[in-house]
């Protein structure tokens, strides 16, 4: 438990860090959104608007300690400021309309193809010497595609020239959103080829790094030992081999849960998809600051809360670190 | 009454420069409830001899020649070498178990000790119930000097001697009738590595099963083993009761050996050694195996192979003497 407080406190420490960068690099950039937002509507704005806009973005005078103190309480109540791409929105509202869509897409993704990459490179390990090992330069070479050529290939395959599946949005136009077997049906099959594409260019990392760890561990002598106990293969395989060659993926596997919310963004310009990864382009191109700090502050969030599930994981599949030390 | 008898094994391994004999045409017998010593330099292929009696050698490695028959009390015999599948995992700790040299690493670290001797006998013995599976482990790390509680522990929270005293107690679970010990000792201090060889003595007498006790340390042999086959590049070169090895050493690779270790007791002796290195097994010297380290050797020890020969108390593979070896 020690352990799990003080990397509780790390990680705490961390989020300040990350909140207070937040802070302070806007304001270290020449500027601020209100001129550009002047500077996009070609100034003709009267100058009491400039005022309120000014208020209704945080933005004063006041000392640098004060704005800071401000910042923070802002924070606290999820206020992030509003968007100049979405003006008057706000940004949490942009992020908390977008986040839904990049969580389930990418994140289903992640979880499908981490799953399935693992037992794969188990299997493959396992069955090392044999045609199975066929698959490896296969592996490889998807390895090194990029997210955005398998979703082109895809749209143009399946999308474009097969018409199977619908290349944008995340839902059909004709169905209303809303908790009907009609609009889950619709999201489901808009999500089909995104989420394939993120599961193929993603899975071949996942068995390659699982064969190789496997590999390793099959020459340990437990394994060799439980091997000799007459123990089934599936026991020796799972609860010996893998059951230990894991805990080096785990770390790999909540960096990659913890850029989920970051959204694979090519694959979702590419899909024309509305989640999160879009609206961090169009904060990008609309030079949309206080939306790019938003999503940047959720992202590192959500990195940091994805380690803490890997530390957490840890604690619970690997017993050494549970030792305390005294 | 033997309980395990190879006859010519030969195992290779296979690599790029062509195979590696590194067991070639060894035989021997193993009797029912003995201790048979198994010495030689690291690289003489005891280890892998052993690996090869239990079916644990992998690729690139594999049994090119030779056969092992083991003996039930009722007196069927068993080709080991012929088991496949589920006779194998029948056959496997249930009448031949194995410790490993290192038991930091013969135990998996994310699996309480306890489990490790529940899943032996879940697999071995389905119709026990899990009070009875319990009990059994408690009773048998108790049998070793560990006491009950720690069935939960995980092996890293045992020390060197605890953890080697639980892979004793894993390999006893199901009264196998030979325990291979592969280097048991030799990653423990000598306080501890004394009381695990009493212990191993006294298992022995309760339980009744032989073992196969591999070092490269003879002296602790001496002590120990009722037998001693001693191994030099992949064949066996002398084997003996552990009293007459100490006393009158044959083969000169024996006696360099004895002569490798300081006597605690009895008259000085001036420590010899043996001068060189263990032959390169891809290309081994012709003859004699032994001869190009040998201080006795003969013109003929490069050209002839010496087979193992009978003599008095044990055998012998040495062409001097007519065969007898040095005395």
């Amino acid at each position: 438990m020690r352990f799990l407080a003080r990397r509780l406190g790390f990680y705490l420490l961390t989020a300040w860090a990350a909140i207070t960068l937040n802070f302070l690099i806007p304001r270290l950039m020449p500027g601020d959104p209100v001129e550009l937002l002047v500077a996009r509507m070609k100034g003709n704005v009267d100058p009491a608007a400039i005022d309120a806009m000014r208020r209704a973005f945080g933005i004063s005078d006041a000392s640098p300690w004060r704005q800071y103190l401000d910042y923070l309480g802002n924070l606290a109540h999820g206020e992030l400021g509003r968007s100049i791409t979405f003006f008057p929105t706000e940004v949490s509202t942009v992020i908390a309309d977008s986040l839904p869509w990049t969580v389930g897409l990418v994140g289903v993704a992640t979880l499908i193809s981490y799953l399935i990459g693992t037992s794969l490179g188990v299997i493959m390990a396992w069955k090392r010497g044999t045609w199975l090992d066929g698959v490896l330069p296969g592996a490889t070479f998807m390895h090194a595609v990029p997210y955005f050529w398998v979703a082109l290939a895809l749209v143009f395959v399946f999308g474009v020239t097969l018409q199977w599946f619908p290349v944008s949005r995340a839902y059909g136009l004709d169905v209303m959103p809303g908790l009907t077997g009609e609009f889950a049906r619709s999201v489901l099959y808009h999500a089909t080829l995104p989420a394939i594409t993120i599961v193929l260019a993603s899975m071949a990392d996942r068995i390659l790094g699982m064969r190789n760890v496997m590999v390793t561990t099959l020459g340990e002598d437990y394994v060799v030992m439980a091997e000799a106990k007459g123990l089934t293969s599936r026991r020796v395989m799972w609860a010996y081999a893998a059951r230990n060659a894991i805990l080096p993926n785990i770390t790999s596997f909540a960096l990659s849960l913890g850029f989920v919310v970051g959204g694979s963004v090519l694959t979702e310009i590419v899909f024309s998809y509305p989640g999160i990864g879009s609206m961090l382009l169009k904060g990008v191109e609309n030079e949309d600051f206080p939306l790019m700090q938003g999503i940047f502050l959720v992202i590192s969030l959500a990195v940091l809360v994805a380690n803490f599930l890997a530390d957490l994981a840890y604690v619970v599949l690997d017993p050494r670190t549970r030792q305390e030390t005294e | 009454m033997n309980v395990l008898e190879i006859r010519g094994l030969g195992v290779d391994y296979l690599s790029g420069s062509g195979a590696v004999h590194a067991v070639s045409g060894v035989s021997l017998d193993l009797r029912r409830g003995e201790i048979l010593g198994l010495a030689g330099e690291s690289g003489s292929g005891k280890s892998t001899l052993a690996n090869a009696v239990a079916r644990l050698l992998r690729p690139p490695a594999s049994i090119t020649s030779g056969s092992v028959v083991y003996r039930r009390q009722d007196g069927s015999a068993v080709d080991v070498l012929a088991l496949g599948g589920n006779e194998l995992r029948a056959f496997r700790w249930k009448e031949l178990a194995v410790v490993f040299q290192s038991a930091m690493n013969s135990l998996n670290p994310v699996i309480t000790v306890g489990a490790q001797i529940d899943d032996v006998l879940r697999v071995h013995a389905p119709r026990m119930s899990r009070n009875e599976r319990t009990e059994r482990s408690v009773e048998l790390l108790q049998r070793v000097g560990i006491s009950a509680d720690r069935r939960r522990s995980y092996p890293h929270e045992l020390s060197g001697g605890m953890r080697q005293r639980a892979a004793i107690a894993i390999a006893l679970a199901l009264n196998p009738e030979i325990i291979i010990m592969d280097e048991p000792t030799t990653a423990l201090d000598v306080v501890v590595q004394r009381d695990i060889l009493a212990e191993i003595r006294a298992l022995r007498e309760e339980y009744g099963f032989a073992v196969v006790f591999i070092t490269h340390d003879l002296s602790l042999l001496m002590e120990i083993s009722d037998r001693i086959a001693i191994m030099y590049a992949g064949r066996v070169v002398e084997t003996g009761t552990a009293e007459a090895l100490h006393r009158a050493p044959r083969h000169p690779y024996t006696l360099g050996l004895l002569r490798s270790f300081p006597r605690l007791r009895g008259p000085r002796e001036e420590l010899l050694g043996i001068p060189g290195v263990p032959p390169d097994l891809r290309s081994p010297p012709p003859g004699c195996a032994f001869h190009p380290r040998c201080a006795m050797a003969v013109a003929e020890c490069s050209e002839s192979l010496p087979v193992l020969r009978a003599e008095a108390d044990g055998e012998v593979a040495c062409l001097l003497d007519d065969g007898r070896g040095v005395s």
